[in-house]
């Protein structure tokens, strides 16, 4: 085996100096995470939640840490504006907190929204617990959390959102992450805390931009916790610049009735990995979740989406589609567990996919397992391609071979966002999965 | 406007029609009748272009050009129309944006001025009427959730708007109570015209009350065994196809 400081990946994100907080107890978890991200160093593919993602290109390469000049960094204005959505918004660029393009004047009564690196500052003692639960987190999955450790060790900012109990925050917030040409290429990381307190309701809107050309290397790690009984709307749209390499970790713990929506729409970067990790911890806890990943080009787009059903009455709903045009990549890992205890549970996945070129691929692999009584499950996944009956209804109307294949193609993507309420973010959301396919 | 000589084609290796002629001229309504298996639906995915349906011999004729040469979208703009036996379900495409892409496309194939959505919905707003189909059913997707009534009332819908010369209707019946294919009859004898021809395909002559055929054909084992007037179905009726002169061609 390869001794894992010897990439030069590894090498350089041990070489970033570690951020200084002052604050003993996270500095130590910092040199904690450091030490063991250099001692089990990057999966490799014989890491089963690796498998279809070989990081052998990416090792290879070398990132300089942080962006130095990242607080003065021009930005197009336009990128940030989203159609349908307008109220709190926190933007960064290369994971550097900027204020003059973030709105956190007039927040709504039960909303606190802060950059991390200000709470590290003012009053870092309410964050001790959970950061080291998700270090914790990270040590029990070895190597395949290796992302994740370099992150708990280097991230200085991020986002930090709070809701209080019963409060219903109607305007969507909106936490942008902007990935943008420095000196040199750039390694960031950004942390994001979120909590929802009893009851209380909130829409997020996370958006990963980029207008760069330079490779990057990008890693997130986002808590989230949602009370009992509170309602969450998480919407992530990534659409990043080409060359940017995105690492993230999502890990959501839903308490007794709370209900969480998400819909995750894939469509940018180079190699992208997202760890979706939900756990229905309270009786009668909802989920339900929606995404769409595009990759073409040679992109690589790798989702493993993990739920865990721990309590009672739990449900989850996940229906996830994937496009993979050129010769680009698309991995899907739909992994349910229902655990011992969690009775009466109701479980669906699906995950279907379409190849439109000979040379894409998407593996997908459905894991289901069940521990407890009376559940409810169902689960599928396809590879395939358009269905000839629908294609030759649509040419033997008049519509040429093309424009139907591009129909049916939009439409099985759109599929994925009709149970958005938000009319004109889905409109907006349509539009650039429409942008994605060939013309 | 439509010629059929000798026509043999094979699904999956297997010869299903077996030198099939018909000849049919502008105004004309013809029906053909058949047993299951004959190879009636075979006859209008042929003539429509359907992939997997490979021509072995004969000509297809329509209004002077090679039918078989073109490609389905080209013989859709050129007029030809077929009503689905089993229409299929589009989830996440919208009835009417369909229907307006499709016109659209065939206009723009035959080089005339697409419609603006003022335009288009105006043309809709009008069918609708004849058709006496709910605008709701325009609002959802393509077929989605239909009922078997609903998804044959829109195939005659669709044919109402994109005015075909050539409409192939294949068991449009099928499945219909009495008050749905009362409607589909209407529908067709909306449409019916000098310019226009009809090619009903149907198990049942009950449709034949509705929509007078100048003449049916008798379809079976791959060829037409017989063609005769409204008569003949009416004979079919009492006797079944156990009774259908094979190989004889009236
Ligand atoms: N796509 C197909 N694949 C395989 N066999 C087919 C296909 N279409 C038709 N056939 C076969 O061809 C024969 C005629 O079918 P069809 O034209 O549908 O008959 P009809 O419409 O007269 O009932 C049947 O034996 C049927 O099984
Ligand atoms: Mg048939």
């Amino acid at each position: 085996m390869t001794q894992p400081a010897t990439l030069p990946l590894v090498e350089s994100l041990l070489d970033a100096p570690l951020p200084a907080s002052g604050i003993a107890w996270l500095d130590a978890a910092r040199q904690e995470s450091r030490d063991a991200f250099a001692s089990t160093g990057l999966p490799d593919t014989r890491v089963e939640a690796w498998k279809y993602t070989a990081l052998r290109g990416l090792a290879q390469r070398r990132f300089a840490h942080g962006d130095a000049t990242a607080s003065g960094r021009a930005v197009d204005p336009s990128l940030l504006a989203l159609p349908g959505v307008e109220g709190a918004r926190l933007v960064f660029v290369n994971g550097v907190f900027r204020a003059d393009l973030s709105t956190l004047d007039a927040l709504p009564d039960g909303l606190t929204l802060q950059p991390l690196s200000r709470v590290l500052k003012d009053d870092a003692e309410p964050l001790r617990f959970g950061w080291s639960r998700s270090a914790t987190r990270a040590e029990a999955h070895g190597a395949a959390d290796a992302f994740a450790r370099i992150n708990a060790a280097s991230a200085a900012d991020g986002m930090v959102l709070r809701v209080a109990a019963r409060a219903t925050i109607a305007a969507p917030v909106q936490l942008v992450f902007i990935g943008a040409d420095g000196e040199g290429e750039l390694a960031w990381h950004a942390r994001n805390l979120i909590e929802l307190g009893e009851g209380a309701s909130l829409t997020l809107i996370e958006q990963h931009l980029g207008d760069g050309g330079q490779a990057q290397l990008a890693t997130f790690v986002s808590d989230i916790h949602v009370g009992a009984g509170a309602k969450l709307h998480h919407v992530t749209l990534q659409n990043a610049a080409s060359a940017a390499n995105l690492i993230r970790h999502s890990h959501l713990r839903l308490q007794a009735r709370s209900e969480a929506t998400l819909h995750v729409v894939e469509l940018g970067g180079a190699l992208v990995r997202h760890d979706l990790q939900v756990e229905l911890l309270g009786d009668g806890a909802k989920l339900h979740t929606r995404g769409v990943f595009m990759p073409h080009g040679r992109q690589h787009i790798d989702t493993q989406l993990a739920i865990r059903h721990q309590a009672l009455n739990t449900a989850s709903s996940s229906n996830w589609r994937g496009v993979a045009n050129d010769r680009a990549r698309g991995v899907f890992r739909g992994a349910i567990v229902v655990a011992p205890g969690a009775d009466g549970s109701d479980a669906s996945l699906s995950n279907k996919n379409l190849l439109l070129s000979a040379g894409a691929e998407i593996d997908t692999k459905p894991e289901l397992e069940i521990y407890a009584d009376e559940v409810q499950a169902a689960h599928g996944a396809t590879v395939g391609q358009l269905d000839e009956r629908s294609l030759f209804y649509l040419r033997s109307r008049g519509i040429p071979l093309a424009e139907a294949r591009a129909l049916l193609t939009a439409a099985f993507c759109r599929a994925m966002l009709d149970d958005l309420p938000n009319p004109d973010l889905r409109e907006h959301l349509s539009g650039l999965l429409i942008a994605q396919l060939p013309a | 406007m439509l010629k059929i000589e000798n026509l043999h084609a094979r699904v999956e290796g297997k010869e299903i029609l077996k030198g099939l002629s018909l000849t049919v001229n502008a105004g004309e309504v013809h029906a053909i009748m058949g047993p299951n298996g004959a190879g009636k639906s075979t006859l209008g995915n042929v003539l429509s272009g359907r992939d997997g349906y490979e021509v072995t011999a004969g000509t297809v004729s329509y209004n002077g050009i090679d039918l078989l040469a073109l490609e389905p979208e080209a013989r859709a703009a050129a007029g030809v129309f077929l009503a689905f036996q089993y229409p299929v379900e589009i989830p996440g495409v919208n009835n009417t944006y369909f229907l307006r892409a499709a016109l659209n496309a065939q206009r723009k194939q035959r080089g005339e001025k697409e419609l603006d959505s003022m335009a288009f919905l105006k043309l809709v707003r009008e069918k609708l009427k004849v058709m006496q189909i709910s605008d709701e059913l325009l609002h959802r997707a393509v077929n989605e959730g239909f009922s078997g009534g609903e998804k044959k009332r829109n195939e005659i819908f669709q044919m109402a708007v994109l005015e075909p010369q050539l409409a192939i209707l294949d068991e449009t019946d099928s499945g219909l109570d009495i008050d749905a294919l009362k409607q589909v009859a209407q529908g067709v004898n909306t449409l019916r015209s000098p310019g226009r021809a009809f090619l009903m395909i149907t198990h049942y002559q009950r449709l034949l009350d509705y929509v007078v055929p100048d003449f049916v054909h008798v379809l079976a084992d791959g060829r037409i065994v017989e063609s005769g007037d409204k008569s003949l179905a009416l004979r079919l009726e009492e006797q079944g196809y156990a009774g259908v002169r094979h190989g004889a061609v009236a």
